[in-house]
């Protein structure tokens, strides 16, 4: 593994990269090393290259290093009384670089957006191994194209993000959770599209199997009393909800964020317009699917034991998608981790790829539709 | 005037016939303007200092027409112009001499709305303020609200990536845009993102929001729609100088408040407005802040006391919270009169956009005053104080010979001290032709070059929008060289594991 000591290092050994036609996985903190199909690459670590830069709460920006531990960023900010608004979350071991470019967004993201949402600013070498900069350090910028969004989510394939300049946010000073339970499926959605849709200000509603139905309402404290007391009414059409003490809400929450616990070694992340998921849940029944779900319904962890695609097209008919992102290492080689893309958009999605990396140094045999980028343009 | 634009293709202007007629076989009637006096009104957008009548204008009102145009465009080596309603501060829409002008106009219709998934679907000719007039009677609104919102459409919003005074709470365009439909350069229709939230694969809808029309002409947008809060309530704040009103906004930011709003002004448009509106803006102050708090009337309350104690803990002079809806209308009417005020005041002003951290306003504040004395010119300062968007209005007179010019001098070495204190040249206006030869002041030359190859990869032949943005076009195929020294060494001073 190549553990470069700074971003000076790191451009050398992608140019030397580029110019010997040698592959390279980029690395965090290696917590998503399961995603995608296995690959023999060789690794470049961006794990020395931690450290603050610049942290003004006041301005609401920080600019940190890539390979900063996640943990240290949330305990920075948390000082602050700050946190990072898209909610993310991982493995110990996590960096903040790899999260937003693996694109974590937790429970908070239906209303606060997610890690593309919060970037900035950056500093990255290209698969050219160019250093460059995009975005900037201020809050408000649409200067030039907005190649921080491309960076985040894009798994390594773009480039090397050296320094990440992140939006902050005040941490609410009060959270609670309120719960309906037994609800079904449809009366679920209802619920929670309803509580989405209302002037409550509810940041996050999840449901998970069982039938709990989760509100989190959060803010100061006058704020948060005052919407408790009024949620209940405006849902009394749907559902019967209390408060939910912190210590028995937060598993929950917890499973319905990241997927965890569900029974299955193969699992899913659908991302889906939250009327069909009640639909999606449905039609992967007979499957014998565990599941949670998140964001009013946008987001269905799907676990099984096998691996059926079926998952994949149903998304796709209910106007989503599905990645695969844990499952046994050769039916990882043999689906694809994202959902395929239409064509056009894949072509697009190929050459802009290339316009970052057009020697395919970062193409590893991780991404199936990289390796196979030429076919597109036979 | 000192922004010169690509000088015009003598062979396309030669063609120009033949183009009109393969532009009236695919859009038929009056959808083709090509009278030197029908074209006129075409000739600018909000940048009003530059103009320039288009070779054509286009109005289609299908998708399939824009396809038709953009092919044969395309295959005919012709250069478009996409236009939404343009209100482009920045001259993103400016006609080329050569340039067929892409009106997306006619595409005004509502598609679908969902109110339980909280999406509405629209056409890019739909205005801003449209789509929250089409949901509100259900208790939504769309957030972004620039302030043409009136009449600015969501295409060119998408284009731009507009903000608005509400944005350091709701986002811009970019965060509240799902998906839209795209029509290539080459007349190929994709579709990026949908009605659900972060699709797979990398994010190029968030590249084509705020690309300026330059990578492709959107022809359908999925926006999200946000329940209208509860109350809205306002404090006007009246500070001896902007330096306690920057204290005052940096402890509210630090307190954990995110006002939905939060604007100053300066003593030149405080006044300004004053004389203009008569709102009882208070005249012997230094900076006036509008503090702006929305959600449940609960939070409203705690968080207005909450303000006007901080405000006071800054030297404030006045503090006035609004009692009801009317007066907090009226806290507002300066401020959104604020530019014609500034107008009443002198022949012209020159709208300026830039962002800096905030904790340097009262030195860029200084300095603006030092080059406002040696460009002599006056200027006046409203700021969206949350996020650091400072839009300074440049005074002149066009009659005087020469004054535009120095207020566009004046203008740039603004910019210029915007990036200097670590800033950006455009908070939210776009940078269009305005700001293009400004470019390399923030960006270095990797920089804008990996932003143009990104360009060649929705638009090889640089057919779209050229001359915006981006203040040298490189060709495609330079751009594609890999300059790689071969032979380094594999760095043996480095661990291996």
């Amino acid at each position: 593994m190549l553990m470069p000591r700074d971003a000076q290092d790191l451009r050398q050994i992608v140019a030397d990269a580029a110019a010997n036609g040698t592959r390279l996985e980029l690395r965090g903190g290696g917590t998503k090393a399961g995603f995608g199909a296995p690959r023999d690459a060789g690794i470049m670590s961006l794990g020395a290259l931690s450290g603050v830069i610049d942290y003004d709460p006041a301005e609401l920006v920080l600019t940190v290093r890539a390979g900063t531990p996640l943990a240290d960023v949330q305990a920075l900010v948390a000082a602050e009384g700050q946190m990072l608004a898209f909610e993310p979350w991982g493995e110990p071991g996590a960096t903040i670089g790899g999260t937003v470019a693996a694109g974590v967004a937790g429970s908070r993201r239906v209303t606060a957006g997610s890690a593309r949402d919060h970037l900035l600013g950056l500093t990255a070498i290209s698969g050219r191994g160019e250093m460059f900069v995009a975005g900037a350090k201020v809050v408000k910028n649409v200067t030039g194209y907005d190649l921080p969004k491309l960076m985040a989510g894009s798994w390594g394939r773009l480039g090397a993000m050296t320094e990440l300049t992140l939006k902050v946010l005040p941490r609410p000073r009060q959270t609670v959770t309120m719960v309906a339970e037994g609800l079904s499926l449809p009366a679920a959605y209802a619920a929670m599209a309803c509580a989405l849709g209302s002037n409550a200000d509810v940041s996050a509603a999840a449901y998970v199997p069982g039938g709990e139905m989760l509100l989190r309402v959060a803010g100061f404290a006058p704020s948060v009393e005052a919407r408790c007391a009024v949620l209940p009414g405006l849902l009394a059409g749907h559902c019967a909800l209390r408060l939910l003490p912190d210590a028995v809400a937060a598993p929950l929450w917890r499973r319905a964020m990241t997927g965890a616990d569900l029974r299955g070694s193969v699992r899913w992340d659908v991302h889906l317009p939250p009327r069909h998921a009640a639909g999606l849940i449905d039609a992967l029944r007979p499957l014998g699917i565990d599941w949670a779900m998140d964001w009013g319904g946008g987001r269905i962890w799907i676990a099984l034991d096998r691996l059926d695609e079926t998952v994949r097209d149903e998304a796709a008919r209910l106007g989503g998608d599905a990645r695969l992102v844990e499952a046994p290492a050769d039916m990882r080689a043999s689906v694809p981790a994202f959902h395929p893309r239409q064509p056009g958009v894949a072509a697009l999605e190929q050459r802009v790829r290339r316009a970052f990396d057009p020697a395919d140094i970062f193409v590893t045999g991780r991404f199936r539709e990289d390796a196979d980028a030429d076919q597109l343009f036979a | 005037m000192s922004i010169a634009m690509p000088a015009p293709d003598a062979q396309t202007l030669a063609k120009r016939d033949r183009i009109i007629a393969a532009m009236r076989a695919i859009v038929p009637g009056e959808g083709v303007i090509d009278d030197p006096d029908a074209l006129r009104p075409w000739e600018s957008d909000g940048l009003t200092a530059y103009r320039q009548p288009p070779m054509l204008v286009v109005l289609p009102e299908t998708v399939e027409q824009v396809c038709a145009v953009l092919r044969w465009c395309h295959a005919e080596g012709v250069k478009v112009v996409p236009r939404g309603s343009g209100t482009s501060l920045s001259g993103g829409a400016l006609p080329l001499a050569d340039a067929v002008l892409l009106g997306m106009g006619k595409f005004k219709r509502i598609i679908d709305i969902d109110y339980e998934d909280r999406v509405a679907v629209v056409q890019p000719g739909v205005t801003n303020l449209a789509i929250t007039q089409a949901v509100e009677g259900r208790g939504f609104y769309y957030a972004p609200d620039p302030s043409s919102q009136i009449a600015c459409s969501i295409g060119g919003n998408v284009a731009e990536n507009s903000g608005g005074v509400h944005c350091l709470k709701y986002g811009l365009t970019t965060n509240n845009v799902l998906g839209v439909e795209l029509v290539l350069m080459d007349g190929q229709v994709v579709r990026l993102g949908g009605r659900h939230l972060d699709p797979g694969g990398l994010d190029l809808l968030g590249v084509i929001v705020g690309s300026e029309g330059l990578l492709g002409v959107v022809t359908e947008v999925t926006v999200r729609i946000l329940p209208k809060p509860e109350t809205a309530r306002a404090v006007l704040v009246g500070f001896p100088d902007p330096e306690s009103a920057g204290a005052c906004v940096a402890q509210v930011i630090a307190e954990g408040i995110i006002p939905a709003g939060m604007e100053m002004m300066d003593r030149t448009a405080i006044h300004a407005a004053e004389a203009f509106v008569k709102v009882g803006y208070p005249l012997d102050v230094g900076a006036l802040l509008i503090v702006e708090v929305d959600g449940p009337a609960a939070e409203c309350d705690h968080l207005i006391d909450a303000i006007a104690r901080i405000a006071g803990q800054n030297a404030a002079v006045t503090t006035r919270v609004s009692r009801d809806e009317a007066e907090r209308m009226a806290f507002w009417a300066g401020r959104k009169a604020a530019f014609p005020a500034v107008g009443r005041i002198s022949p012209d002003y020159y709208c300026m956009d830039g962002t800096i951290p905030r904790r340097r306003l009262p030195e860029v504040l200084r300095r603006m005053e030092a080059l406002s004395q040696e460009y002599g010119l006056g200027v006046a300062n409203v700021f969206h104080a949350g996020d650091g968007n400072l839009h300074p209005l440049i005074l002149y007179d066009a009659n005087v010979p020469g004054e535009l010019d120095r207020a566009e001098e004046f203008g740039n070495d603004i910019l210029r001290l915007c990036v200097e204190v670590g800033g950006v040249l455009t908070g939210e206006h776009g940078v269009g032709i305005e700001k293009r030869d400004l470019m390399p002041v923030m960006f270095a030359d990797e920089d804008l070059k990996q932003q143009q190859r990104v360009k060649c990869a929705f638009d090889p032949d640089l057919l779209l929008n050229p001359g915006k943005v981006f203040p040298t076009l490189h060709r495609c195929a330079e751009l594609g060289r890999m300059h790689v020294h071969h032979g380094a060494l594999p760095f043996p001073e480095l661990e291996r594991f």
